[in-house]
């Protein structure tokens, strides 16, 4: 089964040839959204299937890589396209194919009678085939092509409605600068290899992290390699500084923002520093990078989730907020804990997405959700399964959320540090107030809507069974990870973390963390982060349902706080002014109309202009007069004579 | 088969004989003669391509003919892994863009099919000469019937851009005569010596000329070909030139024209005065490095699609040089790859933007917005070839431009990866002005009437792109086919490179660290 890895790439791959050549000629929306999601599902049973035969093998042979062909070969310099089957490949492909077939499906009742349907699952197809190769690839220039691959087609699909408006410009406005901002981190992931090339002479993880073994903790080089490395990260993956594309990303349908922009594209990231791992380990230096920008995006993005009022917005918010307890997580050496919060966030974020999708469908395209309310009564479905979501996120106890992100608090204060816990601790709470504070706005209390233009009503099937099923994983799906703390007394094992453990131990050997057996403190963390966790979850339903009156209080009492939360802390504009602009102007103003024009050209203008005034002088040499001429011929002549003469 | 490269050289002759005996009023039987005979010259190079042998550097199917005998001036022809793509991509694209004028010219035809094929046998023997007298014959050979298609078929400023072209050319050009005169007579002086320009013979004298003077050889021949590159700050007449210049005509100055400084650089300049190329990489390199980053920067602000393109020529041709002074065998084959890449996907670029020009007559950005609804076909095209430019993997454009950095990060002879990081930056900028453009151009609403009614791409336009696009994702995903011929001839400038500079042999199968 291993070796059938190939398809599980190729096969999304044909479903985008497939629609992209012949979509539009299908004339059958069923047609085309059935092509779009078997080349999806297809591989998500071929990934099981790899799965269980996997488990019945040794963990030492759980490491498989199928070669398919030589890709670029020049100098001693060489690269495979080949895709590495492991553990950890194996999970990151579940989650994107499982995930992603229930998201293709949602897509069939979402994009109904869009004009554009094949094109969406085309793109969508697309996605999902760079996707697979990013995380199922055997080398990093792969991965790489995944990375761009899964960028380009985010950029085509937040621009799907590319004639649409939105915010000061269009679809289209949103979509660049998610491409770009992406491609600044591509930069220092191409440098990346480049100094991989360099120090290892290959880009195959198996090369490259075997030799890893080499260099010292602390080498400059492991340490340039990984800074620059978590750069790309930060790009892909939405952390500061380069988070700003994400939220903007919302330009794009909202299937879109559960599948690439929530569940699987922004955790490449996250994958990537899992898969070198072990060279994280030996660059402290990085690691405390990682963790530091991490938990001051948990903290920073979740303080502007609570005062925005577009629905998808704050989900945004949340989702760079969750990313970043992902990196904390690596951070501090807790990679499983790291790659389990990919896993539950993947069900309850994109629940939480495709939850919104169906309330923004059922009111025409409304986003703002305080022009919404009371929507539970006529979209009980989605109601109940949105809340699964919100309190899972909230780390609800028991629900998925919960058992992930306990897991990042603890090590982050156990092998981190506790002002690190602390600040987690309080997103967590900031992150249960805003979830529940959009649960109330949105679905609870008064309905604020146009009851003549707007009638809400429940999703149609193909949409709400994906959320239902989203919603089931969202609250079982963390048992599978259970912490040893609760786990180990009911002889309840942490699955997730024994199947990945060959995957992380050379980096934690490296890392060397000291065992903590403090039953006591882990459990006494727990129970302050649970009670976090429920203020904020009570707190956001007494501000929106029981005492409205305090938010506007809160909104004009802090007026300064509020304006700069409300505006993101003004980044998007310090960016501009800083960097854009400048950029624009000097090109334009300076190196075009100065450089070339100015300077340049009339440099060359002018030397023609000498040589044409030098020519201007010469031509009256040329009299035409014979006579004249034999002067001078004879002139010449004496002269030569002369000077041979004389010498 | 005997002669293949003569017959490859001159076949496009024949199409000029016949129009010879065809009326000028018979003007499909003209374009036809002249595609015909492009396709019979394509035909032939891939006749030619299937008997090269990409296991050896040496220079193959080498043909040669007295001269000017007292001279040793010959016509020596032959082809290596480095010139072997080039002349097929000439061959390639020569059709294309005769194709492409076919309801675009219509103003004396004759003339114009017979300069198009005309430039296409000095732009064959530029990269075929074997001699470097011939080669300079070929160079300014081509230099005539490009001056005419752009001064008498191109836009409304085409005698001033026509003019510059020449006069910049020619310039650089002179200086380069004299020093292939030069050499010629440095051959003469030495014992048993003979006055020569055969390249083979110069190859074995010209590295040891005395630094100082190999550095005047090398500033002479370097100038005039970082002028045709065009290197910064040498680049003035490439946008002027291009906007001017008529579709077929754009085409083939970006697809085939530019790599002939690249090529020159690397058959000449690299070989012949390898100790004076070392004084020279850092020059080079800088230049190059600018070249990059000013050309997309300049590229962004433009508000002429066609203008624009041209700067990102000079953006990508600065990965070239850079790949070439890396001098590791990752760079300098990145930078062949990459010349066929730039030739390929510039030149669709310039034959998308000729097909909006035909139906709106402006290419001015700010004239459209919005076509991805009402041309479809044409907006997919327009952004394959789009990502192609900015280095998607997965494409063509990724490979060489990935190649190039990596080996001048990692080169010795850079001795710093600073060159390749600052590079790098291109592919943050190149996705700024290209997908900035696209967007201002294909999304948003369509917010002019004259847009509204525009037609999407006709049967012919389609064919004429689609083989372009299909070696654009064959070299991206399968390149291997592309890299292997310049393989060994790479490796052979390589190792010399590294015996002039330490004295000795590189051991094979290490990295240049």
């Amino acid at each position: 089964m291993i070796g059938y890895a190939p398809y599980i790439v190729l096969i999304p791959f044909l479903g985008f040839l497939l629609n992209g050549l012949l979509g539009r000629k299908f004339r059958s929306e069923t047609a085309v959204g059935a092509v779009g999601t078997a080349a999806v599902a297809i591989p998500f049973l071929i990934a099981v299937g790899i799965l269980v035969e996997m488990l019945g093998l040794p963990a030492d042979q759980r490491s498989v890589t199928v070669p398919v062909f030589q890709w670029i070969a020049a100098g001693s310099f060489s690269v495979d396209a080949a895709y590495q089957v492991d553990q950890l490949s194996i999970v990151m492909t579940l989650i994107v194919t499982g995930v992603g077939s229930l998201i293709h499906l949602y897509s069939i009742g979402y994009m109904h009678g869009d004009p554009g349907f094949w094109r969406f699952f085309t793109y969508l197809n697309l996605f999902i085939f760079a996707m697979l190769n990013l995380v199922l690839a055997d080398n990093y220039l792969l991965m790489f092509l995944g990375w761009e691959g899964v960028g380009l087609c985010s950029y085509l699909l937040i621009g799907f409605w590319y004639d649409r408006k939105f915010e000061k410009g269009t679809t289209g406005d949103a979509a660049k600068k998610a491409f770009i901002v992406n491609r600044i981190g591509d930069f220092g992931f191409l440098l990346a290899m480049f100094l991989i090339v360099g120090t290892f002479g290959s880009l195959k993880y198996e090369t490259v992290l075997s030799q890893a073994g080499l260099f010292e903790r602390g080498s400059d080089i492991i340490t340039w390699i990984t800074l620059l490395m978590f750069v790309g990260a930060t790009g892909k993956s939405a952390q500061i500084p380069l988070y700003v594309w994400l939220p903007d990303a919302m330009a794009g349908p909202t299937p879109v923002s559960a599948l690439i922009h929530a569940a699987t594209m922004v955790t490449a990231g996250i994958y990537m520093v899992a898969r070198s791992s072990v060279l994280f380990a030996l660059a402290p230096a990085t690691m405390e990078v990682v963790a530091v920008i991490g938990l001051a995006t948990a903290f920073f993005a979740g303080t502007i989730g609570i005062v925005q009022n577009d629905i998808k917005k704050v989900l945004a918010y949340s989702t760079v907020s969750q990313l970043g307890y992902m990196f904390l997580a690596c951070g501090v050496g807790a990679f499983t804990a790291g790659l389990f919060h990919v896993m539950t966030h993947a069900f309850f974020k994109a629940l939480l997405f495709l939850g919104s999708g169906a309330v923004i469908h059922a009111m025409h395209e409304e986003q703002d959700i305080q022009k919404m309310g009371g929507l539970k009564k006529y979209m009980p479905g989605t109601y109940k399964t949105f809340v699964v979501g919100a309190l899972a996120i909230a780390g609800f106890p028991l629900l998925s959320g919960f058992f992930s992100k306990d897991e990042i608090l603890w090590k982050s204060f156990a092998d981190g540090a506790p002002w690190m816990w602390f600040v987690a601790a309080a997103a967590a709470g900031v992150t249960a107030f805003y979830m529940f504070r959009l649960v109330t706005l949105t679905f609870e209390g008064k309905e604020r809507f146009d009851h003549h233009h707007v009638h809400p009503h429940e999703a149609p099937k193909t949409m709400l069974y994906p959320l239902i099923v989203l919603a089931v994983l969202s609250v079982i799906g963390g048992f599978i990870g259970v912490p040893h703390v609760l786990g180990g007394a009911v002889g309840v094992h942490n699955y997730f973390e024994e199947f990945l453990a060959p995957v992380f131990a050379p980096a934690n050997a490296a890392l060397n963390l000291p065992y903590h057996d403090d039953t006591a403190l882990e459990l006494g963390l727990m129970a302050v982060s649970v009670a976090v966790g429920l203020a904020g979850i009570w707190f956001g339903r007494y501000v929106y349902l029981t005492k409205p009156s305090i938010a506007a209080d809160a909104a004009a009492r802090f007026g300064g706080l509020h304006r700069l939360l409300w505006n993101k802390y003004f980044v998007d504009e310090a960016y501009d002014a800083a960097v854009v602009e400048p950029v624009r102007k000097t090109s334009e103003r300076f190196l075009w109309k100065v450089v070339d024009v100015r300077i340049i050209d009339d440099a060359l203008n002018g030397t023609a202009r000498i040589v044409e005034m030098t020519a201007n002088i010469l031509r009256r040499i040329q009299t035409g007069v014979v006579q004249s001429y034999a002067v001078v011929f004879i002139a010449g002549i004496l002269f030569v004579l002369g000077y041979l003469i004389g010498r | 088969m005997q002669n293949i490269l003569t017959y490859t050289l001159f076949s496009p002759l024949l199409g000029i004989a016949v129009l010879l005996f065809i009326g000028r009023a018979k003007q499909t039987l003209i374009k036809s003669v002249g595609i015909g005979a492009s396709l019979l010259t394509f035909a032939l190079s891939l006749l030619l391509y299937a008997s090269f042998d990409a296991g050896t550097a040496a220079m193959q199917m080498t043909e040669r003919a007295v001269w000017i005998a007292g001279l040793d001036i010959s016509y020596i022809v032959g082809v290596d892994g480095l010139s072997v793509l080039l002349i097929l991509l000439t061959a390639f694209l020569t059709p294309i863009a005769l194709i492409a004028s076919w309801s675009s010219i219509t103003d004396r035809l004759k003339e114009y099919v017979s300069f198009m094929l005309l430039l296409e046998v000095g732009m064959l023997g530029v990269f075929m000469a074997g001699d470097l007298f011939l080669f300079y014959v070929f160079w300014e050979a081509m230099l005539i019937p490009m001056y005419f298609i752009i001064g008498i078929w191109g836009g409304k400023e085409r005698i001033y851009a026509a003019v510059k072209f020449f006069l910049y050319t020619m310039a650089g050009s002179l200086l380069m005569l004299i020093a292939i005169l030069w050499l010629g007579y440095y051959a003469s002086t030495l014992p048993g010596g003979q006055f020569t320009t055969d390249l083979a013979k110069l190859s074995a004298v010209a590295p040891g000329i005395p630094l100082t003077l190999q550095s005047w050889m090398f500033a002479a021949f370097a100038l005039s070909f970082a002028i045709k590159v065009p290197l910064f700050p040498l680049h003035t007449w490439l946008p002027d030139a291009h906007v001017q210049a008529p579709t077929a005509g754009s085409v083939i100055l970006a697809g085939v024209l530019l790599k002939m400084g690249t090529y020159g650089l690397l058959r000449f300049c690299l070989p012949l005065f390898p100790q004076a190329s070392f004084a020279f990489t850092p020059l080079m390199s800088v230049l190059a490095v600018v070249g990059i980053v000013y050309g997309a920067l300049v590229a962004m602000v433009q508000t002429d699609v066609k203008k624009l393109v041209a700067y990102s020529s000079v953006s990508h041709l600065g990965f070239v040089v850079l790949g070439i002074f890396s001098m590791t065998e990752e760079g300098i084959q990145g930078a062949v790859l990459q010349m066929i890449n730039h030739g390929l996907s510039t030149g669709a670029l310039f034959l998308l933007v000729g097909m909006i020009y035909d139906r709106r007559h402006t290419r001015e950005i700010s004239q459209f917005g919005g076509l991805a609804k009402v041309m479809p076909v044409f907006s997919t095209m327009f952004l394959i070839v789009t990502l192609s430019s900015i280095g998607l993997p997965g494409l063509n454009g990724f490979v060489g431009e990935f190649l190039i950095l990596l080996g001048s990060f990692n080169s010795m002879f850079l001795g710093t990866p600073v060159y390749a990081a600052v590079a790098a930056t291109g592919v943050i900028f190149s996705a700024v002005y290209m997908l900035w453009m696209v967007q201002r151009v294909f999304f948003g609403a369509v917010t002019h009437d004259e847009n509204r009614s525009l037609t999407d791409l006709t049967k012919r336009e389609i064919g004429l792109l689609l083989p372009v696009l299909l070696f654009i994702v064959w070299i991206g995903v399968a390149p291997s086919a592309f890299l292997k011929p310049s393989a060994a001839a790479t490796k052979q400038i390589v190792t010399q490179m590294h015996q002039a500079k330490t004295g000795t042999a590189v051991p094979a199968g290490t990295t240049a660290q």
